[in-house]
Formats: structure tokens, sequence, C-alpha cells
């Protein structure tokens, strides 16, 4: 079939030229590097590269202008987040999403006071909103797992979330395989999760090392220490330390992913951000009077604990991390790891197993089984 | 830049800040990681031979791209494409030049655009079957597509060619073409402006969809409308530098003056320069990935039986279509399989039969020669029969010969003694 006559061919031109590309080419300074891969028709030529150091310097042609117009680009369309808080009730998860993003974005701004229960098995709310500074436009989406962790039995508690992250990416996928499909596909896919981990002192409990171990392989995972204001620092510190071991005891892989880092630099960065995981936070929406300044923190009868003080909690560094550095790479990651994974998976699905058998779920969970959730 | 509070998502609702967060660091992660990667652009100039398309290119981008001129005497119309990395401050760009080789050197000229249109369906093609596999590696993939037609129309300064007329509208759908004028200092100035102008209404006329400038985003609206109106750009390429007052600048020397290339009075070449690179890169190549690549995507893959809905319009998930499509397709290889066996197994009887057939005739063979080798055999032995009794008789009689000649000398002996007795008596 010529289709697979083309196919084939620009594979092993692909091939050839990703060869091409790895010879280093020097990239200071202004260069042409040239590399010729022949006509259409010929199929057997080599490609030749060769190292041309032209003079390109008189004149400026305004390649960089590239990046102006990548950015206006940007600007017009706005950028879309989605993150969700997965934790026991009581461990401030809605404070701190309202102290990441400065406004009431949490469930608990929007709810009355008659909703406020524990709901009998794990709901996932999704609220999005509509945030916008210095000119840069962006919808985040926060998902809230009420009811995780607060059953008597959490057998399989991880279930209803691995569920509902992976029907984001079924959506994705199928409005990306449709014949006529949207200019921007909307993207509802879960970025980054954040687990609370309640300020023990210990070690991780059984259910935390469950669901990040399910949880973990399919989407980004950020671990942080809730209400850390409970521990002094060495005993956060050690508490740290017991985490890191049990991640490392089982597995867990979570972001930054050792191995999803790009190069040297990324690699010192990463490390670094690896060194400070779990994050101890504490969450305010609250300001106070300190030093003469406003400052958002925790008033108590010994002092107050100042969220944005990198002294009392690492709440500015998870800040920094999520939104202000890594928010780009963390979506990243998400569609060009666990999107991928997740397609092939569900592509292989569909080669074998013929209709008729009942289909099992990317997830492992059977088809049959529908855990009520609202959106 | 102040936005309106009303959102542009469904579904969403305005929130009004408390402090500064850091997200406006977004578009900074964003050009970041793409500077990291690299861009890509690609570039095919469609022209006859020595509208001075090379040239253009190499006074685009201020390099020397190798490659000599070529000859007038292809066969047919070939596309030469090759591929540069050119580097300017951080920016690193990957430039794929494609040149036809060939266009209208021909005597018959009617499938010259077909070679055109083939190749850029094979880049799209390509990026298909990337992004349809299963394991892919769209971030890198090098993209191929031509984010930019650049034909180059011919200095008569009359009208378009019908070659060009035609050419031009199999393109129009399948990349962004900018039509221009090449080697422009050919015309005076004001028959290009009447050339211009009969170019744009043949066009129009001829429903010809040439590439606009975008206007819907206000930083570049004004300059983009403006140079709408000054297409098709009328260009002058050189790499040659001239000595005009203290500066080396590019131009063509001529007798009777010399053309800048830069001097917007002489020809459009800033103008163009200022569209293609520097103000519309990024719109030319999401114009290409989001129009026409979407397009020829729809019509391949309902060109190969895909829908999306059915005649119930309930919608068709492309995984039940294709379940559907290869069932099919293992039924017809079944069905394939199964003639191919029995024509095999016939094929295997009448071999056999012939096999027997030929088996019986060796029999029978084997049997005459027998027979007759006994036949044979038979007449020598009586023969030899014959043979042996005549050697038998005549044994006999000379046995019998010998013994009367023995009688008979006997006889003779006795007589010839009885003779000779009666003498002596």
């Amino acid at each position: 079939m010529q289709l697979a006559f083309c196919h084939t061919f620009f594979k092993l031109l692909n091939h050839q030229i990703q060869r091409l590309w790895r010879l280093k080419y020097p990239l200071l300074g202004p260069e042409v590097s040239t590399s010729f891969y022949g006509n259409m028709a010929d199929v057997g030529k080599t490609p030749v590269a060769r190292n041309e150091k032209t003079n390109s310097e008189f004149g400026y042609v305004g390649i960089d202008a590239i990046l102006e117009q990548m950015r206006r680009k940007a600007m017009k369309q706005g950028f879309e987040f989605n993150i969700m808080v997965v934790g026991q009730s009581g461990l401030g998860k809605s404070t701190l999403m309202n102290t990441l993003f400065k406004s009431k974005v949490s469930r608990r701004s929007l709810m009355t006071s008659e909703e406020e229960r524990i709901p009998k098995t794990i709901e996932i709310k999704s609220i999005s909103h509509d945030i916008e500074e210095k000119g840069v436009r962006m919808k985040l989406t926060v998902i809230d797992t009420p009811g995780f962790g607060d059953q008597i039995n959490n057998e399989n508690c991880w279930q209803p979330i691995m569920k509902f992250i992976n029907v984001q990416y079924e959506q994705y996928l199928q409005e990306e395989i449709n014949i006529e499909r949207k200019k921007r596909i909307p993207d509802s896919r879960v970025h980054c999760c954040i687990y609370f981990i309640p300020p023990t002192g210990h070690c991780l409990r059984p259910i935390d090392i469950e669901f990040m171990r399910h949880l973990s392989k399919v989407v980004n995972i950020v671990p942080v220490i809730a209400k850390a204001d409970t521990l002094t620092l060495e005993e956060r510190d050690f508490f740290k330390q017991k985490i890191r071991e049990d991640l490392r005891a089982n597995e867990i892989d979570i972001y930054p992913q050792k191995e999803f880092d790009e190069d040297a630099e990324d690699r010192i960065i990463n490390e670094k951000i690896r060194e400070m995981i779990p994050f101890a936070v504490v969450g305010s929406d609250q300001e106070y009077q300190v030093n003469g300044k406003r400052l958002l923190g925790r008033k108590t009868r010994w002092g107050t604990v100042e969220v944005e003080n990198t002294a009392h909690c690492e709440f500015a560094y998870l800040r920094d991390l999520l939104i202000r550095t890594h928010m780009q790479n963390i979506k990243d990651i998400t569609s060009s790891i666990h999107y991928e994974m997740y397609r092939v998976r569900r592509l292989n699905e569909n080669n074998t197993q013929p209709n008729g058998q009942q289909a099992i779920h990317a997830n492992g969970v059977p088809e049959h089984e529908v855990l009520s959730h609202e959106m | 830049m102040v936005w309106l509070q009303s959102s542009q998502w469904e579904g969403a609702r305005a929130v009004p800040l408390s402090g500064h967060v850091g997200f406006d660091s977004m578009p900074d992660q964003l050009v970041n990681k793409s500077v990291n990667h690299g861009f890509c652009f690609n570039i095919l100039c469609v022209g006859e031979t020595g509208l001075g398309k090379s040239t253009l290119m190499d006074t685009l981008f201020n390099t020397k791209f190798e490659g000599e001129p070529t000859q007038h005497n292809q066969p047919g119309v070939q596309l030469k494409s090759n591929t540069y990395e050119l580097q300017e401050s951080n920016v690193r760009l990957k430039l794929t030049v494609v040149n036809t080789v060939g266009f209208g050197d021909q005597i018959n000229k009617e499938d010259s655009y077909k070679s055109i249109v083939e190749f850029i369906d094979t880049q799209f093609e390509a990026y298909l079957q990337e992004e349809l596999k299963i394991k892919r590696t769209l971030h890198s993939y090098h993209d191929t597509r031509i984010h930019a037609c650049l034909y180059f129309i011919a200095p008569t300064g009359h009208s378009l060619k019908s070659l060009d007329l035609v050419t031009m509208k199999k393109l129009d759908s399948k990349v962004n073409i900018i039509p221009i004028v090449a080697k422009s200092d050919a015309i005076s100035k004001s028959e290009l402006a009447k050339f211009k102008i009969k170019i744009t209404s043949e066009l129009v006329s001829n429903g010809v969809q040439i590439y606009q400038f975008p206007t819907d985003d206000e930083t570049v609206a004004e300059i983009n409308s403006t140079m709408n109106g000054h297409l098709p750009f009328a260009v002058v390429g050189s790499t040659e530098e001239v000595k005009i007052g203290n500066k080396m600048v590019r131009a063509r020397q001529y007798p009777w003056g010399t053309v800048q290339v830069e001097n917007e009075n002489h020809c459009d070449f800033v103008k163009l320069r200022e569209m293609l690179i520097r103000v519309n890169m990024e719109d030319l190549r999401e114009q290409t990935h989001t129009r026409h690549y979407e397009l020829y995507r729809r019509c391949k893959l309902e060109e190969m039986g895909f829908k999306d809905t059915d005649p119930d319009s309930k919608p068709f998930s492309l995984q039940e279509t294709y379940e559907a499509k290869r069932n099919e397709f293992m039924g017809e290889l079944q069905k394939k399989e199964e003639e191919m066996r029995q024509m095999f197994v016939q094929r295997v009887k009448e071999k056999e039969a012939e096999l027997k057939e030929a088996e019986k005739e060796l029999h029978e063979k084997f049997d005459r020669l027998k027979k007759l080798h006994q036949d044979e055999k038979k007449k020598l032995e009586d023969k030899k029969k014959s043979l042996d009794d005549e050697l038998n008789s005549f044994k006999q009689k000379k046995t019998a010969a010998e013994l009367l000649q023995a009688q008979t000398q006997q006889a003779g002996s006795s007589s010839t003694l009885k003779k000779d007795k009666e003498r002596k008596k």
C-alpha cells in the first residue's frame, strides 16, 4: 500500500535526520549547518552534514521575533490548569487552595453551611475559575475529593479518583480522534494532584502508601505535610526523612520524576526540589499585622505563623514550584507522558479484545462497577 | 491591558485575586520551553527556473545556502528540499527550503502541479501517520509540513500565466500561498502598480485564496492589514554588496543605477521579510496545523471510511469504526486464505493426477520393454537352440562321416591286402 511505503520511507528519513542532529552542532554565534536529505525520489541517498561557518552578520534577520509572536498567541489564548487535592477532611485542603491562588477558589467557599457533612462515599467535585493577572488569563479548575480516607473501611479508596482521572484522559482522547475536531481541545486532564499527609510525625500510613503507589503512575503527585505548624523543625526534618525513605522503599515516583529530567541543568534544579519534598505547609487566608506589614498568617497565643516566610513553613517553595517555575513542565509531563501512556494502553486494549468481551478499563476497574461521583 | 470580567471559557466563573499569585510567568515558561526545543519552519518556493528563488532565500536569511543553478532541461517537476539550522541570539531555527526544479520548463505543463501537490500531501501524511501511531513521539517529531509557499510570478507586466493560475488554484487549500513578483527590477513603478492590480483581480475572479495576514490581534492588526493591500510583494534578491555612501548594502548594480534590496522605495523586500519572519511566522505555522492539516486529515480519514456519526447521528467512536474495519479486514483475509487454500488443494490434486498418469505410463512402458526383451530373448534362445541342433547334427554327421571314412579305409586297406595276396599267389 502506498501509505505503508510512505510511512516506512519517512521513518527511514526521520531516523537519518535524528542521527544527524545527534552530531552536536555548536550553537554559539551566527552559524549555518546544512544537511541535505535529498529528493523525494532518492530513497537510497545518504544525507551529508556539513558545518558551514558562514558570516550571517551582515544584517539582522529577525528570527528571534518568533518568541514575541508566541508570547502574543499565548496571552490571547490563555492557559488551563487543573489541580486536584486529596486528603482526609480537616487537613486544610480548601484553605491551602485559597492561599495558593489568593482567592476563594475552593469548594468550601461556594457551599452553604447545610452541606457541611462528611459524605458516605468519596465524591469528586470540580469547580472552574477564570483568573487573570497582568494580562495573562487562566482557567483554573480545582478538583476536590471529599470523603477520601474518612470511612471506617477505606479499601480501594483510590479507585474512584483513578477512575475520574482516566475519564478525563478518555474525554481528551475521544476528542482527539474525532474526524472533525475542535481547534483547541478543551483540556480537563488532571495536571497535578496534591496529596495531604497528616502531621503525625512518624511515617507514612498504609492508606498514604497505597494511594500514592497507585496514582503516581497516572498523574503527577506532589505530597505535602499539612498543618505543619504542629511540628517543630527537628520533628519536621525527621518526618520528611521517614517519608522519603518510605517513598523510596515502595518505589513511588513523585513529581519531579527523576527519569524525566531533560538535561544537567534540569537535574540540578530538580534535585534541590526532591531534597525538600514533601513540603511542610501552612495555609491561611487571613491577614495579620506583623512588624508593620500585613501578612497572611495564623495567629496563636504564642506567636504568628507567617505563611509566606520560608523560615516558618515551606508554602512559598510549594507555590513557586507549582505556579511560578514548573507549571508548564507539569502540564507537559501530563500531556506527553501520562496521557500518552494511557493512550497506548487504551489503543492496545482495543486490539487484543474483540467485540463482545467485556472491556476492563485501563485503571483495572471492571466496566460494570460504577461508583457514584458528581462533577 | 484590561480584560473584561466575562469569562472566555464556559463553565468558569471570574474570580478576583487579592494578591500576586505568580502565574503571569506562564508565557515565559512556555517560551523558555520552546526555546530549548527549537523551532522549525518550512518554506516552499514555487516558480519557473531562473526567477531568482534561491537568491531570494539567501537574501532573506542572510546566508549563502549551497547549490548551483539548475538546468532547464528537466523532464518533469521535481522537488529538492534542504534543511539548515540557523541561530540568532538564543533562538534555534530548523529551516527547510523546498525548491521546485524544472517548473515551467516542459513543453507540456499539464502535470506540473501534480508533483508539488503530491509533495505537500506526503508531508501531511507523514505527520498523520505519526499522530495515529500507538507509541508516538509528537513533541520531538521533526515537522516537515510546508508552512508557507512563496509563489514566484514572472515579471511580464501583463497578467498571470495560465500555469500560475492553475497551480495556485490547486495549492490554495493545501498551503498558505504568498504570491510575489520576482525580479521586479525589470518593471517600472507605474507598470508594477498596474501589474499588481491585474494580478489581484485575476486571483479574486478565479477564486484563488491566498494567505491573508491576520488582523484579529490588535498589536499587529494595523500593520497586517496595510500589508495585505501591498500583496503581491515585488521583490529583488541579491547577495552582493555595493558601497552606497559610506555603507555596504546589498544591491544589484546596473550601468544606469543601483537597485538597493533593503530600500523600501526600490522594492518590497523589507515588507516580505517583515511579514514572513518577524510578524507572522507563528501564525503561518498555526494556520498550517489548524486549517490545512485538519482539512487533509478529515478528507483522508473519511476516504479510509471512518465517520464521526452513523446514519442515526449517534456518535461513532473511532475505535468502533476501527474495530468494524478490522473485523471486515480480518474477514476478507480469512476469505482470501480459504480461497488460496482451495486453490492449493486443487493444484495438489491436479498434480497428483498428472503424476499418476505419468506413473501409469511409465509402468506401461516398462511392461512393453520387458515384453520386448522377453521376445528377443526367446528368439535368441530359439536361434541358439537351432544352432545347437545344427551343431549337434553336424557333429553327428561328422562322426558318422569319420566312421565311414575309417571303415572305408579299413575296407580299402583290407582290400588292398587282399589284392596283394592274390598277386603273390
